[in-house]
């Protein structure tokens, strides 16, 4: 049979290409682990992404299979038409406090945050959550303002961001795409030297 | 009968618009055929090198309807090499010379010129309709000279070609007095298209019932054609990705409020969430939905729009619908006949949101589903055991688990039992594709209880020829046979030769076929062409020699009356 279907170990997925999430440094308090991602932030969706399965064995390159699954070409296309169209936008994200900086690809995420039970690794809140402090959680305030709270600590972060005109701006204001344009850069601001920031108009 | 005059036989023969009856009251007598063949308005090619198109425009000059399919069905997923045929151009010059009343042409995988799509806008002054599907080797100029000439044209649809795009000329080319179309599906066209040309097509043709627009078609230019068309059946969107501009979203929805008549929504390129509630207004009244191709959409905007649509009878959604998504469709769906689950990636190990829950739900709820296209990560016997129980019905039934070889998820036992489950109780099944760990039992069921079976797709299964003999034995209807990656040679090749002449086609590729085998069949078939193709790169990988014998990559075996066909290329061997 010329079809390999072999379970690959995580040495070919090593040898298929450096795992960034694996090599990269991390924050967490010791002792807690990586959360099972379902899906990894590539905008290359015919790449077989080591981060990608949820089985214990990740595909290699070679599970590639000629023809298969059976999807016509022109669905293929379109598909990947539309994730690529979305490019990648990699923004640098620091943390008060933190001597290390990260980045995350903005579009990657479909939004801020959701409130359907779909992956919520989808959102931006959830992986800043992820790559930064083990214990964030997302605290939505009655006018929308989103928090991120270090639930060891206690310290709350505000997530803000540098726009095309340099101005730090809350994260959240505007529609999502617009803000996948602008930015820049985020900063996880601590909510103590936020108070410098124009609050939202009162609804 | 013999007895009574042409005109009457005619008469009568127009009440078989059946191509299998036409055929068959052909062969009583000589009178018979000659009033059957200048009477006869349809033709349908399954297999275009089966016969030789100046023979088809000889027998049928008053042709009406053509309709003619090229390459094998594996070609959709690359497993036919490029040049290998399929030819449109001596079809149309044929038909040119030889039956210039034709009114509807309709090609299926097979490679069109733009010279060819000239020749036909300018050969036949009745033509009404162009259907091309998966075809390619045209472009958008090849459009342009079709709208240009054909002046009663009713019908322009083009679904999932490749079209080369030189540019949105080609919509302006349909002249101001072409106000008959009926049907205009230009989803595949890559590019822009000239809103206003476009606008302006559409104010112009009132009997516009389905129309399929590209991505490039903004929210703001749909919403002003939706006003001039109340009377549209069927639409397919253009692009619904702009930045949340509330006017225009609601623009779009007062359109659509107007849109009656309207059954049918596909398109929604990448469509973004936030658009979601403009289609809510007609939902209720949608008996056909295609969201395969947004895949922004999440479930839960998935299964908003669609616990709306108790009508709907076509539902085509990528596996993001995930299993609850599928519950909610089998609570609100009652009407369900045709289901289709896209995969949203194409890992192979990985995981995908549906699995076999998922479709037991649907079997559950849609008991009139009759057919399936179904993408998953996995699969149990005693779910399509359920399922077999709960859907009797099952016309069409595919399911493609992506793993290839992947046992029962439960169990770890091969899937025999579960497909065999499928063909006895599905009495009525005429197509079937089957995946997973297979064993030849599945080929015993099939072979068994299949009896409609037309047309059987395999994939990296069995154990031996016996496999395959078994669905040669046993599926007396069987048309077309497709098999990749299983264990079957020379053996099952010839152990029923007599088959092929009752059959369409077989295609096996990767199996393990000799070239000796098919020089025997060849040998024995002369109303056969074998066709073996070898590409250059794989052979390096294929040259494990079995038994000595060098192995063929890829088979194509058809019947056909045209001989040997003098187009091959040089990779292609016809024994």
């Amino acid at each position: 049979m010329s079809v390999e279907t072999e379970r690959s170990s995580t040495e070919s997925s090593a040898a298929s290409g450096l795992d960034f999430e694996d090599t990269a440094l991390t924050l967490r308090l010791p002792g807690s682990s990586d959360p099972d991602r379902k899906r990894a932030s590539t905008s290359d969706p015919d790449c077989p992404s080591p981060t990608a399965a949820a089985a214990d064995s990740p595909p290699s390159p070679k599970a590639q299979v000629v023809g298969w699954p059976p999807v016509r070409a022109f669905r293929k296309n379109a598909l990947a038409a539309s994730a690529s169209s979305a490019r990648t936008k990699f923004v640098k994200v620091a943390v008060d406090g933190a001597p290390y900086l990260r980045k995350v690809d903005l579009a990657a995420f479909a939004g801020y945050t959701t409130t359907s039970s779909a992956a919520a690794y989808d959102q931006l809140l959830a992986a800043l959550q992820d790559k930064f402090i083990s214990h964030f959680t997302v605290r939505r305030l009655g006018n929308e303002e989103m928090k991120l709270v270090d639930a060891v600590s206690g310290t709350e972060y505000v997530p803000t961001y540098e726009d095309k005109d340099g101005d730090w701006m809350l994260v959240g204001d505007v529609p999502w795409r617009m803000f996948v344009e602008t930015c820049q850069r985020i900063r996880l601001m601590k909510s103590s030297e936020a108070v410098n920031l124009a609050p939202r108009a009162a609804r | 009968m013999t007895y009574f005059p042409e005109e009457v036989v005619e008469h009568i023969f127009s009440f078989l618009p059946a191509q299998r009856d036409r055929n068959a009251v052909s062969l009583v007598c000589k009178v018979w055929y000659e009033v059957e063949r200048l009477s006869r308005r349809h033709v349908f090619v399954g297999n275009c090198y089966a016969v030789r198109p100046d023979r088809v425009v000889l027998r049928f000059p008053n042709v009406r309807a053509l309709s003619v399919k090229g390459k094998p069905h594996f070609a959709d997923f690359n497993l036919v090499p490029p040049d290998w045929g399929g030819y449109a151009g001596p079809w149309i010059e044929a038909a040119a010379r030889g039956c210039v009343g034709l009114e509807e042409l309709r090609m299926k995988r097979m490679v069109v010129s733009d010279e060819s799509l000239e020749l036909l806008a300018k050969s036949f002054p009745r033509f009404r309709a162009l259907i091309l599907v998966s075809c390619e080797g045209f472009s958008t100029d090849g459009l342009a000279a079709i709208a240009s000439h054909c002046k009663l044209l009713r019908e322009l649809d083009l679904q999932e070609n490749e079209v080369d795009d030189r540019g949105p000329r080609w919509l302006s080319c349909f002249p101001d007095s072409c106000t008959s179309l009926a049907s205009l599906n230009f989803a595949c066209i890559k590019g822009e298209v000239n809103a206003g040309a476009l606008e302006r097509l559409v104010a112009r043709s009132p009997n516009l019932r389905s129309l399929r627009l590209n991505r490039s078609v903004s929210v703001d230019t749909l919403s002003k054609i939706l006003m001039r068309t109340p009377n549209l059946e069927d639409l397919g969107t253009g692009n619904l990705t702009e930045d949340f501009q509330t006017e225009s979203y609601q623009r779009l929805t007062v359109a659509l409020e107007k849109c009656k008549m309207l059954k049918s929504l596909s398109g929604f390129w990448d469509a973004s969430p936030l658009c979601v509630p403009c289609i809510y207004p007609v939902c209720a009244q949608l008996t056909g939905l295609n969201l395969s191709y947004a895949p922004t959409l999440e479930s839960s905007d998935l299964t908003k729009m669609i616990s709306h649509c108790v009508k709907l009878q076509r539902l085509w959604v990528l596996d993001c619908i995930a299993d609850k998504g599928l519950q909610v469709v089998a609570s609100t769906c009652k009407d369900l006949q045709e289901l289709r689950v896209f995969p949203s990636e194409f890992y192979i190990a990985g995981y995908s949101p549906v699995t076999e829950e998922g479709l037991v739900a649907i079997s559950a709820g849609c008991p009139k589903l009759s057919s399936l296209l179904y993408f998953c990560h996995q699969m149990t016997n005693a779910a399509l055991i359920t399922i077999a129980k709960n859907c009797p019905n099952f016309t069409r039934f595919r399911l493609c688990i992506l793993e290839p070889g992947k046992p029962d998820a439960m169990t770890n036992q091969p899937l025999d039992e579960g497909f065999g489950a499928i063909v006895r109780e599905c009495e009525g099944l005429r197509r079937l594709s089957i995946s997973g760990l297979l064993t030849d039992k599945v080929f015993m069921h099939i072979g068994r209880h299949a009896k409609q079976l037309e047309m059987l797709s395999i994939a990296f299964a069995g154990d031996s020829d016996a496999g395959m003999m078994h669905v040669m034995e046993g599926c007396k209807n069987l048309r077309k046979l497709e098999i990749r990656d299983s264990p079957f040679g020379d053996a099952a090749l010839l152990g029923n030769v007599a088959k092929y002449e009752t059959m369409r086609s077989l295609w096996m590729s990767s199996c393990t076929v000799t070239e000796k085998g098919c020089q025997v069949l060849a040998s024995k078939m002369p109303m056969l062409n074998v066709e073996v193709i070898n590409e250059v790169d794989e052979s390096s990988e294929m040259d494990e020699s079995h038994g000595g014998l060098p192995k063929v990559h890829k088979l194509y075996v058809y019947r056909t009356i045209a001989g040997p066909r003098d187009d091959a290329p040089d990779f292609v061997k016809i024994l």
